[in-house]
């Protein structure tokens, strides 16, 4: 899985209000939990699985906590954070709507970031080719890939829409995770990589 | 003989002895007229006295944390694994300090020591003494050896308590607490193998009350027994299954009661070994000691609430195979960090070796160890060094 870019970090970071509480689901090495202090002085905890991963956030100075998101997130109590963060890992879990509902739960606002199945590559590779697509944001065969959950902005829209979820920003970035204005226009179909602010129902 | 010490190893130590004469109240109400703590130091303090460490022990540890008393000891310290030179706890880093904690029996002012008022041994009159009462205690050495705050406080098991209970009670002369393999108070079924363990002690013909020092006996079979039982839950169901099996020592069942399985050979030579050097009432001590502990009863029963007290940054492991403080245990003590928005990091490791994981050296608990602690070692100054202290 392609790991967060600087770009994408300034946006998020720009999203968030200085001296927030943030809760980082898979939070990975910590990039942006160390991006979001030093930029907006925020201050929480990185959610981690991966063992090389929680050591490289120790290591980073990032607190983080082993945990296995699958599981829920009931050690965490209602409102306890300003921001509960989720970049590229929705689509790897196997309980999608819950761990939406439990990130709207613990904290007041969310931001998700996924790889978008909908992006022009995506449709032609597998209208075209018939085979699932392999593209640079989603770089496994169909067989070794962690994400288990492949959607479209409009399929995440309509799941928001439904359960009521405010979309309070939406951007969408190329492969290399670069703002281009003109993706904005069809992000479906030309957005590689989604942002989303959401707010609670 | 020195360098046939492996090299990262602290080599030879000696242990020093302290003696405090301003009394020390005790939560049970008591007072310690005077005391004494015997400990040991590897590594030098630095000139800010910035990188001072405290090592906890737990039940059956003692201040002999790394290292060898002389160049022919079979075994070091009993966290040898984890202090020393390019070691987790860096003495090339660090300046560590390890007691015998009050109510022990290899130094410290305890049942075995004598009572000044009646010049003989305390033996059952010896005060039961709380994690709080150590911590207390160990507050008191650090200002013998002019250590403000401690870079950090590390302990696994009870030890991990202590270092909880450092946090809460004197937040600003803790930096880092690392807890491993601890839990936030006993479970039921924690006390009641606790009581089991005291009521074969007590139950001992020799023990007679405690008082058995003046008879020239120690209940021996108690102790045995008190040892072997808590030696089950420091390992792992599968951790025996994979070491012992059901192997038999002689190939052949023999219907008799000697030892035939090649686990019970292996519990009763812990039992017998451990009545060699240590004592049975400082085993019912500490084994109350760990009963009692409840940081959160101070505070409504609410321990987010006792770790607002705290500032100090916190690691926590625990072991994935360990029953008797299962990774849920620690996750409760997270959970209250948390929610006292302290800052944590908690790791889970995966092992077979059950409680008793927290002294080996699992490559993956060492990667995370080493990694905290190096963050610990970047925070304190590394001008020059005071002498060896």
């Amino acid at each position: 899985m392609p790991s967060l870019l600087r770009p994408d970090l300034k946006i998020i970071g720009d999203w968030i209000r200085p001296g927030s509480r943030i809760l980082d689901l898979g939070c990975g090495d910590g990039a942006l939990l160390a991006y979001l202090r030093e930029q907006r002085q925020v201050s929480g905890y990185g959610l981690e699985i991966d063992a090389d991963k929680i050591t490289r956030c120790i290591q980073a100075g990032i607190n983080v906590i082993h945990t296995d998101l699958e599981a829920g997130l009931s050690d965490f109590d209602d409102d306890s954070f300003d921001y509960v963060l989720m970049t590229q890992t929705l689509q790897t879990v196997r309980h999608t709507e819950r761990l939406l509902d439990e990130m709207l739960r613990v904290g007041r606002e969310g931001v998700v970031t996924f790889p978008n199945f909908g992006h022009w590559r995506c449709r032609l590779q597998l209208a075209l080719g018939g085979r699932m697509p392999v593209v640079k944001t989603l770089p496994h065969a169909w067989y070794n890939t962690p994400n288990i959950h492949l959607f479209t902005i409009r399929d995440f829209e309509q799941l928001c829409r439904d359960k009521g979820i405010q979309l309070l920003k939406c951007l969408v970035l190329d492969h290399a995770h670069r703002l281009s204005p003109g993706l904005q226009l069809f992000p479906n179909l030309l957005g590689e990589v989604a942002l989303y602010h959401l707010g609670r129902p | 003989m020195i360098s046939s010490f492996p090299p990262d190893s602290v080599g030879l130590v000696t242990p020093r002895m302290l003696r405090f004469d301003e009394p020390l109240p005790l939560d049970c109400g008591r007072t310690l007229p005077g005391f004494e703590l015997i400990y040991e130091t590897y590594g030098a303090l630095n000139a800010d006295r910035s990188n001072a460490i405290l090592i906890c022990h737990a039940l059956s540890g003692d201040h002999h944390a790394a290292g060898y008393h002389q160049a022919d000891d079979s075994k070091p310290g009993w966290w040898d694994t984890s202090i020393g030179p390019g070691k987790p706890i860096d003495t090339r880093h660090f300046f560590v300090v390890c007691c015998n904690n009050l109510g022990g029996c290899n130094g410290s002012t305890g049942p075995v020591s004598i009572n000044p008022d009646t010049g003989k041994p305390y033996g059952p009159d010896f005060p039961i003494v709380t994690v709080k009462d150590w911590v207390r205690s160990q507050a008191r050495l650090a200002d013998h050896l002019g250590i403000t705050d401690w870079a950090a406080v590390i302990g696994g098991s009870l030890g991990g308590m202590q270092a909880m209970q450092w946090t809460i009670d004197f937040p600003d002369r803790i930096r880092h607490a690392v807890v491993i393999a601890a839990a936030p108070r006993l479970s039921t079924q924690n006390i009641a193998f606790n009581e089991v363990a005291r009521q074969a002690i007590l139950s001992d013909p020799d023990f007679h009350e405690g008082h058995y020092y003046e008879r020239g006996v120690i209940p021996r079979r108690g102790l045995m027994v008190a040892r072997m039982l808590g030696h089950i839950t420091y390992l792992s169901d599968e951790g025996m299954r994979t070491k012992f099996g059901r192997e038999l020592r002689e190939g052949k069942l023999n219907f008799h009661f000697e030892s035939e399985f090649e686990i019970e050979s292996y519990l009763r030579y812990q039992g017998h070994s451990f009545v060699g050097r240590f004592d049975a009432n400082t085993y019912l001590l500490m084994t109350k000691a760990l009963d009692y502990f409840d940081p959160a009863a101070d505070f409504d029963n609410d321990l987010a609430a006792a770790f607002r007290q705290a500032q100090a940054r916190c690691l926590i492991i625990s072991f994935t195979s360990d029953w008797r403080f299962s990774s849920a245990r620690s996750r409760e003590i997270v959970k209250a960090l948390v929610a006292a928005k302290r800052d944590v990091s908690y790791a889970e490791i995966p092992s077979t070796q059950g409680h008793d994981a927290f002294l080996m050296p699992i490559p993956r608990y060492f990667e995370t160890f080493t990694a905290y602690m190096q963050r610990v070692a970047g925070e304190v100054s590394h001008d020059a060094i005071l002498a060896k202290t």
